[in-house]
């Protein structure tokens, strides 16, 4: 009876995960499997074993974990700071990291653009200042730069949260234990709030594995992932079988990560 | 007089404020090696604040702590031979028992096997044997207040802080643990620090109790000297309850309550001096009327158990009685104390020494 009311009330949600991702993932698959003629086909899929295509996954996967890494690795510390140095620092942190999460991606990726260019920003600062100008704009720098900055809040976010649930007292009790600050977090500190990194590293992983727009904007369109080729493949050749196929492949590679993380998530966090 | 030496913590002029509110006003405290020292007060003050100064998790503004003769005031809590049991248990959620109670240990890189027989030899201490692979959430909280108490005492510390350790606990499995606590304290020798609001359970476990309200020490005494001879009518009242008259010390073992002279056991007090005068309900004695020293008609008796509990109004005070003898409410009857029930307190002199209200 209970269960019956349950269901009435998750309704909406399945109907709307019905239309907004089991539908669309049918549809790619579809075209992934099939070739221009709806017959099917797996060579859309085998398309990946080609030297442009294996060159982009792998360069995407490069860069992905080198933007998780870097945002781990800024995240973290800061998260350790909000939490115990600022007061009310959960304010802080919405003005800081939510705010420019509204705004449009696309726009903040054309901002950095301008920032970086050969007359951006910060070479019309140095020139001022006379001081040798800085060409990182169509290099993989900047692409490194643009992921940071776009998904640094989806490991911020998760990191803080799990940072700031830690109970004060346990890391008093650790130093009255004999841990010094070190230990403390050690053994305290890091796995306890592993599960936050654990679903931030998913969060900064997935949209840079397949991300097109920064590599287009602040590469120049001289280094292709592999989001840009799926891109290029449905918007310039219009073939969407092999942009499907590409796409599948993609996803597989998400799964897989989601797995990974997830089967750490729930090992370690017992 | 206690001996220098023999003094374990010796807290010398702590002064604490926090946000500009003073919690700590010049406190001055030592506590002796193997007492069961108790803080007992209203909520706000100031026990925590204290043991978390002897804990080191906070530095007094001024002043010193000293351990064992040494100043450790700027010690931070790991280098410090004292373990805590915190108030609400922070036990570490993702580790096993075994885990938590090795944690002390594995810092202080004591061998496997030792820490192996230590786990063993704590969990029998506090009868949790076998617990060594649970986790703390799957245990209830009288049995994580236990594992608690483990994972502190395995390190053998010198001394052991408890920041109202059974708090949180229903009364029965309190009154179970707070027997629990000193068997433990008697086995393992070590000194115990407590903190309380309680103060049936202060009078139960403690040596000695130390009586604080606003950042001030009230009394410092053995159980029996605060209920018996409490120095100011703020003790008086915290500890159980209690008649507060206002009096007359005419001379010395005579003292006027309401009109009526009555003879008691205190000298030094000068002579027509203003005092306050406490009387235990337990201790006024029920005669028929003119009996006593004064007359009461009595206004008001409960049942409690063992004795009734009984409100006599006379010359416009309402005394307080306990007494197993009943008498129907509008009876008249005549009260009697003994001198050595009588007991007599100096006036608050200054405002902070008054602080009598009671947050709790
Ligand atoms: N970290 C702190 N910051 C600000 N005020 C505090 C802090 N710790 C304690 N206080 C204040 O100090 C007073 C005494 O607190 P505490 O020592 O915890 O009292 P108790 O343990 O006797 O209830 C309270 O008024 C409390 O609000
Ligand atoms: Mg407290």
């Amino acid at each position: 009876m209970n269960n019956r009311n349950n269901r009435f009330l998750a309704a909406p949600y399945l109907i709307w995960s019905a239309g907004f991702i089991i539908i669309p993932l049918v549809m790619v698959l579809y075209y992934a499997f099939t070739d221009f003629n709806g017959s099917f086909t797996v060579s859309n899929v085998t398309a990946i074993i080609s030297y442009v295509n294996i060159k982009a996954l792998m360069l995407s996967i490069a860069f992905s974990l080198a933007a998780t890494f870097m945002c781990l690795i800024i995240a973290y510390p800061l998260c350790l700071i909000l939490t115990t140095v600022i007061k009310n620092s959960s304010s802080f942190l919405s003005l800081i990291f939510i705010l420019p999460m509204w705004m449009n991606s696309l726009l903040r990726t054309y901002a950095w653009q301008n920032i970086l260019e050969r007359k951006g920003v910060i070479n019309g600062i140095l020139a001022f200042l006379n001081l040798p100008l800085f060409y990182i704009i169509n290099k993989p720098p900047a692409i490194l730069l643009g992921m940071i900055y776009d998904f640094l809040p989806f490991m911020v976010l998760p990191v803080y949260n799990s940072v700031s649930r830690i109970d004060k007292d346990l890391l008093n009790a650790a130093r009255d234990l004999g841990a010094d600050p070190f230990e403390t977090f050690l053994r305290v500190i890091w796995p306890l709030s592993l599960p936050g990194v654990i679903s931030g590293i998913t969060m900064v992983f997935v949209p840079s594995l397949t991300t097109f727009v920064i590599s287009d904007i602040l590469g120049g369109g001289k280094i292709l992932l592999i989001g840009n080729v799926i891109e290029q493949l449905f918007t310039q050749d219009s073939d969407w079988n092999a942009g499907a196929g590409l796409s599948a492949i993609l996803m597989v590679f998400i799964v897989i990560s989601m797995f990974i993380t997830a089967k750490y998530d729930r090992e370690d966090i017992k | 007089m206690q001996l220098q030496n023999n003094k374990l913590i010796d807290l010398q002029h702590i002064t604490k404020s926090f946000d500009g509110n003073m919690v700590l006003d010049d406190l001055c405290l030592y506590i002796r090696e193997n007492e069961f020292l108790t803080l007992l007060g209203p909520s706000g003050c100031g026990k925590t604040t204290t043991l978390r100064i002897i804990g080191g998790f906070e530095t007094p503004d001024k002043g010193q702590v000293l351990f064992e003769g040494r100043d450790i005031s700027d010690l931070p809590p790991n280098k410090r031979e004292v373990n805590t049991v915190f108030q609400k248990y922070a036990l570490f959620p993702h580790m096993t028992i075994a885990e938590n109670i090795a944690f002390g240990l594995k810092i202080r890189k004591k061998s496997a096997s030792y820490i192996k027989d230590k786990i063993k030899y704590a969990l029998k201490l506090v009868n949790l044997d076998g617990f060594e692979n649970r986790m703390p959430d799957s245990l209830s909280g009288g049995q994580q207040q236990r594992i608690a108490i483990a994972r502190a005492i395995v390190n053998e510390p010198k001394i052991l802080l408890l920041d109202e350790p059974l708090g949180a606990l229903d009364l029965k499995l309190r009154q179970d643990m707070q027997y629990e606590l000193i068997r433990l304290k008697n086995e393992l020798g070590i000194t115990f620090i407590y903190v309380t609001h309680d103060q049936e359970e202060a009078l139960t476990m403690s040596d000695t109790i130390v009586v604080m309200n606003q950042g001030y020490i009230q009394q410092i005494g053995t159980p029996e000297s605060i209920y018996n001879e409490p120095e100011n009518a703020f003790v008086a009242d915290f500890i159980g309850d209690s008649n507060i008259i206002e009096g007359i010390m005419i001379k010395d073992e005579l003292v006027e309550i309401l009109g009526a002279k009555f003879v008691c056991v205190d000298k030094g007090f000068g002579e027509n001096n203003p005092v306050d005068v406490v009387i235990r309900p337990e201790d006024i004695d029920l005669l028929k009327p003119e009996e006593g020293t004064i007359d009461g008609i009595v206004t008001d008796t409960i049942f409690k158990g063992v004795h009734y509990e009984m409100c006599v109004m006379a010359r416009g005070f309402e005394f307080v009685v306990h007494s197993t003898d009943y008498f129907p409410v509008d009876t008249r009857v005549g009260i009697r104390v003994d001198p050595f029930d009588i007991q007599i307190m100096h006036k608050p002199e200054s405002e902070d020494e008054k602080a009598v209200e009671i947050d709790e």
